[in-house]
């Protein structure tokens, strides 16, 4: 069987899960795409899940209630060894590449990381990734009774539910005690769509000049459009917004449909982590800035000047 | 305690990356230590310089014989000694663990740092793995640490937003920006590190292979339209840009 770990949030299954779906069933690789559900109180998490999968295992334990790697390990682990899956899939999220590394030793199976294609070749499982802070997309092949793979946030298309829902199963668990103690959580919420999930993204970069402008622009800009925000790692730095809006090598990767760029310069690091959008639209008024090398539409001008108008012609 | 601290060659984010045959082919681009290696390495410095008990840092390469250079970086930068596993070959990171945590062992190591994503692999995983072969807990992303005693207390980054943690030592520890700003060596400590010892061991004895095969290579740009638009007008291009937007891309309604 195929095994995916669901990834879910706030009660709801999360896209990246129904991508895995399609990365599973479009791989070539034979048998049942089963997903397994962990966490407390995951019964509506389970339902959605059982609408694209042909079977649901369902871990509903207080052990499960917070996220730890060596936990999550462990119960990944039990149930790939139990069901005899051949395949694990894992979300390419920062949870789920922290832990499935762990899942691949203790399987003793080879690791294919941050995927996005994938396909069967004879007994053996290629993948496509990118390498060499994305510039450069590596196919590696891996074999053996159990492969274990980390799928690319919005690499895939996400699955349509199926025509008939999954058996449900229960499933329990024998779990280590976690030996980390979080003592602190700090939450980055946001009324806006997560950058994970988000068709449209407007960042900011320094070129905005101030965190009022980053506020007045990006901000009104992304309301006014529906879009999640950005920022590039200098205005993270710089302490004008918060790391979880950090796009680049060290922050998060996206892939949107639009990419709109407010005075950002374009350093390699950043573009490692958006340069796959399926459109890039940059405002700068550097006209050298590396940026305008990979855009699909340009404006040299002040984001000031400009982005006001953009709000406004956009509202109307 | 003692400190493993992991570094690794990759090359310049400015370099060019060319294709031979069907592999990214190195020979001639500038290679520089790993920035997220760096903050390890740094950050093993200050755990000790703030009055943690760091009986030694050793710092440990697998790589080819340039390799070398990196670990001179770290020397002069102020670890103890250094550990370099010559090779050629190209271990993915779960079959890179098993050295890691082979010489963790060997070593007597109750902290490994490693850099939180490789720049060449674009991988995430060797502090993980490393840390499940040894049996030990893992913080992976840290942003802020301190050792006292074998109690380690910190935050780091997680999906959501950022977590404060406590462990106990022994533990896997990954490292990134934000944690600290790596010193520059100093030439008094360039020239104090060419007398350091820098150990060479064959890979052999740790009896490794890989288990992922890269296969194929490509560098892969997008097709771009660069379509410029006059931001002279500030409202005209405004104008302008939505319509092509919503018409050409079709990506806002």
């Amino acid at each position: 069987m195929i095994l995916i770990v669901a990834e879910h949030a706030g009660g709801k299954l999360a896209k990246s899960t129904l991508e895995m779906v399609t990365a599973a069933r479009g791989s070539g690789r034979e048998g049942p795409v089963t997903l397994l559900v962990l966490g407390q109180g995951v019964t509506g998490v389970a339902k959605e899940a059982a609408a694209v999968a042909d079977q649901v295992l369902v871990a509903d334990l207080p052990a499960l209630a917070i996220y730890n790697a060596e936990v999550w390990a462990a119960a990944a682990t039990q149930i790939a060894r139990e069901g005899e899956a051949h395949t694990v899939l894992i979300g390419g999220s920062r949870s789920g590449r922290e832990y499935a590394p762990r899942v691949a030793v203790k399987l003793d199976a080879p690791y294919l990381e941050d995927v996005i294609g994938l396909s069967a070749q004879g007994d053996a499982l290629r993948a496509q990734r990118y390498t060499f802070l994305a510039r450069v997309t590596e196919s590696v092949e891996a074999s053996g009774p159990m492969i274990v793979v980390t799928v690319k946030p919005g690499a895939f298309a996400p699955a349509a539910p199926a025509a008939q829902p999954g058996e449900e199963y229960d499933v329990d668990l024998d779990l280590p005690a976690p030996r980390v103690e979080v003592t602190g959580r700090s939450v980055e919420k946001s009324s806006r769509v997560a950058l994970a999930e988000a068709d449209v993204i407007v960042t900011g970069g320094r070129g905005v000049g101030s965190p009022e402008n980053f506020a007045t622009y990006v901000e009104g800009l992304a309301d006014a459009i529906g879009a999640g925000v950005g920022a590039t790692r200098a205005v993270v730095d710089a302490g004008w917004r918060p790391y979880a809006e950090q796009v680049g090598q060290t922050g998060k990767t996206v892939q949107p449909q639009a990419y709109i760029a407010l005075g950002v310069s374009g350093a390699v690091q950043h573009l490692s982590g958006m340069g796959k959008s399926r459109n890039i639209v940059a405002i700068n008024k550097d006209a050298e800035a590396p940026i305008f090398k990979v855009a699909d539409y340009g404006i040299v001008g002040d984001v000031n000047q400009i982005v006001p108008a953009l709000i406004e012609a956009a509202k109307k | 305690m003692k400190i493993l601290t992991l570094v690794r060659q990759v090359p310049d984010a400015e370099a060019r990356i060319k294709i031979q045959g069907q592999a990214v082919d190195l020979d001639g681009t500038t290679v520089v230590i790993d920035g997220m290696d760096e903050y390890g390495v740094e950050e093993a410095l200050r755990l000790r310089e703030a009055g943690a008990d760091v009986e030694e840092i050793v710092a440990l390469a697998v790589g080819p014989k340039r390799n070398e250079d990196a670990l001179r970086t770290a020397l002069a930068m102020g670890v103890d000694r250094a550990i370099h596993v010559e090779t050629d070959e190209k271990y993915d990171a779960v079959a890179l663990s098993r050295i890691v945590a082979q010489v963790a062992q060997a070593e007597g190591a109750s902290l490994v740092l490693v850099g939180g994503q490789e720049a060449d692999w674009d991988s995430q995983a060797l502090g993980a793995a490393s840390a499940e072969r040894l049996g030990w807990p893992q913080l992976t992303w840290t942003n802020e640490l301190k050792v006292e005693g074998d109690t380690l207390t910190g935050r780091h980054d997680v999906d959501d937003g950022n977590e404060s943690f406590r462990a106990t030592l022994p533990a896997v520890v990954t490292t990134q920006q934000g944690l600290n700003d790596p010193r520059y060596p100093t030439l008094p400590n360039i020239m104090k590190a060419k007398k350091k010892e820098l150990r060479k061991d064959d890979p052999a004895t740790y009896g490794v292979t890989p288990t992922v095969k890269v296969v194929g290579a490509e560098i892969q740009t997008r097709a771009r339209r660069n379509t410029m638009i006059d931001g002279k007008d500030p409202q005209a291009a405004a104008q302008h840009l939505l319509e092509l937007l919503r018409n050409e891309a079709k990506v806002i309604a």
